[in-house]
């Protein structure tokens, strides 16, 4: 039986998180899926926004960059350094939302794909930020994601945390 | 190393409280029902003063009341103390849950392509 059930477990005090879901289908899809901006622009971006990758180097060293574009056009960045992309097995890479006001905010994530039995896959995302108000900083953008869903509020919440890290 | 603790020790807030596992199974405990010390104690190996300090720093980070109930004094949860820590990790979940159930269905997508592929005549 699949435990189709997201689980994160981000304790207090520490710079990291992770993110565990298990998916009917085997890994060499979902790693597929994690990977090709065809397969990823079907479900990585809020409906609502337009996304683009215009890098897409998914080898070690390579650039990775993809946007989002909320209806009011208002464009989010986001980039990567691919350190490992070992199918179907394990991506390394760093990751920065170019929004903050300050540069350097990157965290490394890396995300495992185990085979279980019947053509399972367990996803791990293991993410390790620079400090702890980063990583809470990423977990309450989501926050504010989760309770309100539309763009404008989207748009607030990078101004509302642009103005955190400015502190 | 002296100042860290004593750091440690006057911090006093929701993630303070649940960044110990024990505190966060006797929450647990409690959340499931109100109980005095004794029984919440029962369910560990450490002794009854230990449990008790730990339920003293989760009424200091105020997640746990104590109320006099004639001779018993029972620990209750105060629901509103605990959801500002389950509420700020569950809208980063519901983030991914929601991204995920998408994927859900492209994988399915892309599983009935691979089978459809294998279905296909070759030359």
């Amino acid at each position: 039986m699949t435990h189709k059930t997201t689980t994160i477990i981000a304790e207090p005090s520490k710079q990291e998180l992770f993110i565990t879901r298990e998916f009917n289908a085997p890994r060499e899809l979902v790693y597929r899926a994690l990977i090709e901006p065809e397969l990823l622009m079907q479900w990585l971006g809020p409906r609502e926004m337009a996304m683009n990758i215009d890098s897409n180097e998914i080898k070690p060293g390579g650039f990775w960059r993809f946007t989002h574009t909320s209806p009011k056009g208002m464009v989010h960045g986001f980039h990567s350094a691919i350190h490992e992309a070992t199918f179907p097995e394990r991506i390394i890479r760093t990751f920065e939302y170019e929004g903050l006001p300050e540069r350097g905010h990157v965290s490394l994530e890396t995300a495992t794909f185990e085979a279980l039995d019947g053509e399972r896959t367990r996803l791990v995302i293991h993410s390790v930020f620079r400090s702890v108000a980063d990583r809470d900083g990423m977990i309450l953008s989501g926050m504010e994601r989760g309770v309100n869903d539309s763009h404008e509020r989207m748009d607030e919440l990078f101004g509302k945390l642009a103005s955190r890290f400015n502190k | 190393m002296l100042t860290q603790n004593r750091n440690m020790d006057t911090r006093r807030d929701v993630f303070h409280a649940i960044a110990d596992p024990t505190r966060r199974e006797i929450l647990g405990l409690v959340a499931a029902h109100p109980q005095n010390l004794n029984s919440i104690a029962s369910n560990f190996g450490i002794s009854r003063p230990a449990i008790s300090q730990q339920i003293k720093i989760l009424v200091e980070c105020g997640l746990i009341d104590i109320q006099q109930k004639g001779r018993e004094r029972i620990c209750e949860v105060k629901p509103q103390k605990l959801a500002e820590v389950t509420d700020w990790l569950e809208g980063f979940r519901k983030q991914w849950e929601q991204r995920f159930s998408e994927l859900d269905e492209l994988l399915e997508k892309m599983k009935k392509e691979v089978t459809d592929y294998h279905k296909t005549p070759k030359k």
